[in-house]
């Protein structure tokens, strides 16, 4: 990607390494701002992570500001009263479909917008890109009547409605992600050289293959990106699941916050150990994939 | 893929011989066979028909039922147009709406006049190749992966009444969600430390495109650090800074899930995606007049949306 390349550059210029040795007061003081920056960034999490490792009573009798009273039970009985089992495993139901879904569909579009040079398809682009960044409540009163309106069958949900299922939820999470991920990736695919499609074309590749087989697996790396950024905001989506569900079993971990809060409301140990929790999926993907998600996030604003 | 033999023999066009002046294009067309065409359609139709029935249609809804008095529940042949009075109503006779704006309009200044400098601020900082920026980095953007719903829930433990450490700590008794004179305050404070690390994120992938030789020439030319930044490197990333002019108005309209957990935008919260919600989910169900709010939340964000767009698209295009 441009910015990929772009960094590469300025690391091998030949002026920026003797820059770097000199520590003059000036950069000390630099460090010494973003020490503390950073500090009183990480503060609320490494807060929340102290708070939920305390007992109840040690934290009643003795204030948050102090030393001990350390415990792991917060944790064993959030997840319990709160049924986080149940609870993460609605979140897997809605993402991982929806997720392979919106990539599977953006992917489709987006080949086709890159493939051709149709007038129509920056109408297209648009289109999608724009759905993206609609208000979602500006968009709740129809889809509220239509989700209690259209039938399921029993076998698909037990509300027998798109309303209160995990089908609804899916589908309106692909369709609201779908235009960013057409607008990352037909970027992407644009910028693949297109004798790959002539030498397809001489071979009697369908438009079918030429999709699958070699545009694809050309853009692995935008995908990863892609889908890390997308496990994060359909795990961290909350509007829909809150307005469009109902039965307080079904709700996904982020949703199921709100009914948290009447529980633990005199308990904040066990707040944060609820919080730790709900918290711990993301900041596996953010650690373990941080590179991809930083460059999900950029590459939908940088030129691809 | 079952459905490759059918393809090939279905693509029996011979290409024509001559590939003068007609131009790539249409040749390319015309060697499309009727299964790649049956394909192509289903490939653009159905994510097209999912993103318009799902978002453009109830969109369009939206704008239409903000003009009858619709109570959401009976039959839709009884829908009646009364023009623009939901309008008025939501201006005159509903008193959350000012305060809604006042604290939409605030948020959009605190993001933008705070969080988003800052941010911009830490991204020309860590520029620098410092040593241990990888550690800044991930500290300032890891509240990005966290959901707005659980910034609530991690930031009462500081501003909680009786348990947070904000009164531990300060000997204050306030009610940092409760009280309605402080609680939009706390809760944009929580807002712009996700919103800061977002901004560094997209300023520091528009730094590292800038080109280094501007920068160079400025640098020869004598113009201090900060001069060169405003004058040379500032205006190159236009096209950054009006997505994130464009991402701030927006997120600052959509701006639900942290005031929703916290008291479902009542008592000095409101906002007007909390009022919409409220009108729909809420105990009485004002369908006309909840689409009059939802009306001006869509026309706001289409403006910008607009501005987005434009500027994308002559980005791509270049």
């Amino acid at each position: 990607m441009s910015t990929a390349t772009v960094t590469r550059r300025t690391e091998g210029g030949a002026d920026v390494p003797p820059r770097r040795r000199k520590l003059t007061p000036l950069r000390i003081l630099l460090h010494g701002f973003l020490i503390v920056v950073s500090l009183a960034w990480l503060f609320p999490i490494a807060w929340a992570v102290l708070t939920s490792l305390r007992s109840y009573d040690y934290t009643a009798a003795n204030g948050y500001v102090s030393f001990g009273g350390w415990t792991f039970d917060n944790y064993v009985t959030a997840w319990r009263t709160a049924e986080f089992g149940q609870h993460f495993l609605n979140s897997v139901y809605i993402t991982v479909p929806a997720v392979l879904l919106t990539l599977f569909l953006a992917s489709c579009v987006a080949f086709v917008i890159a493939r051709f040079s149709w007038k129509l398809n920056l109408v297209l682009l648009g289109i999608f890109t724009a759905a993206n960044l609609l208000p979602q409540q500006a968009l709740l009163i129809p889809l509220f009547r239509l989700f209690t309106e259209v039938p399921l069958p029993e076998f698909m949900s037990d509300s027998e409605l798109l309303y209160d299922s995990y089908w609804g939820l899916i589908l309106i999470n692909v369709a609201f992600q779908c235009g960013f991920c057409v607008f990352v990736l037909s970027n992407y695919m644009k910028a693949l050289p297109r004798d790959l499609y002539e030498a397809a074309m001489v071979d009697g590749a369908s438009i079918w293959r030429q999709y699958w087989q070699v545009t694809m697996p050309l853009c692995r790396p935008a995908l990863a990106a892609l889908a890390t950024l997308e496990v994060t905001w359909i795990y961290n989506e909350f509007f829909w699941a809150t307005v469009l569900m109902r039965t307080g079993d079904k709700f996904p971990v982020t949703s199921s916050l709100n009914n948290l809060r009447g529980e633990f409301f005199t308990d904040n140990n066990l707040v944060s150990a609820g919080s730790v929790l709900v918290a711990i999926p993301t900041l596996v993907i953010f650690f373990m994939l941080q590179r991809h998600f930083v460059r999900g996030l950029t590459l939908g604003a940088s030129k691809g | 893929m079952s459905d490759l033999p059918l393809i090939q023999a279905d693509r029996a066009v011979p290409p024509p011989a001559t590939t003068t002046s007609t131009g790539g294009r249409r040749r390319r067309l015309r060697l499309l066979s009727r299964t790649d065409r049956v394909v192509i359609t289903l490939m653009v139709l159905v994510p097209l028909l999912l993103v318009t029935g799902f978002v453009w249609l109830p969109a369009a809804a939206t704008v239409l039922l903000s003009g009858t008095n619709w109570d959401g529940i009976g039959p839709l042949n009884e829908i009646e147009f009364v023009g623009a009075r939901n309008y008025s109503d939501v201006v005159n006779i509903y008193p959350p709406f000012v305060p809604a704006v006042q604290h939409n309009l605030l948020w959009l200044a605190a993001l933008f006049v705070v969080a988003t400098p800052f941010g911009m601020f830490l991204a020309v900082l860590l520029d620098k190749e410092l040593r241990g920026s990888r550690f800044y980095q991930t500290a300032l953007y890891l509240p990005v992966v966290l959901s707005l719903a659980l910034i609530g829930f991690v930031w009462q433990l500081l501003y909680s009444r009786d348990q947070g450490l904000i009164n531990a700590v300060f000997g204050s008794s306030i009610d940092w969600y409760g009280d309605s004179n402080v609680n939009i305050w706390a809760v944009m404070v929580a807002s712009g430390w996700r919103h800061v690390g977002y901004i560094m994120l997209l300023y520091l992938a528009g730094l590292k495109g800038v080109d280094p030789s501007l920068r160079e020439a400025a640098a020869v030319d004598g113009a201090s650090e900060s001069r060169a930044f405003f004058r040379v490197v500032f205006p190159v990333m236009r096209p950054i800074n009006i997505i994130v002019l464009v991402v701030t108005v927006i997120e600052s309209l959509r701006a639900f899930d942290l005031v929703w957990v916290v008291n479902k935008g009542r008592n000095g919260l409101e906002l007007i995606s909390a009022l919409v919600t409220q009108n729909v989910v809420g105990e009485a169900s004002r369908i006309g007049f909840g689409s009059a709010l939802a009306t001006i939340m869509l026309v706001v964000s289409l403006v910008f949306i607009t501005i987005y767009l434009a500027t994308v698209m002559r980005e791509n295009r270049e």
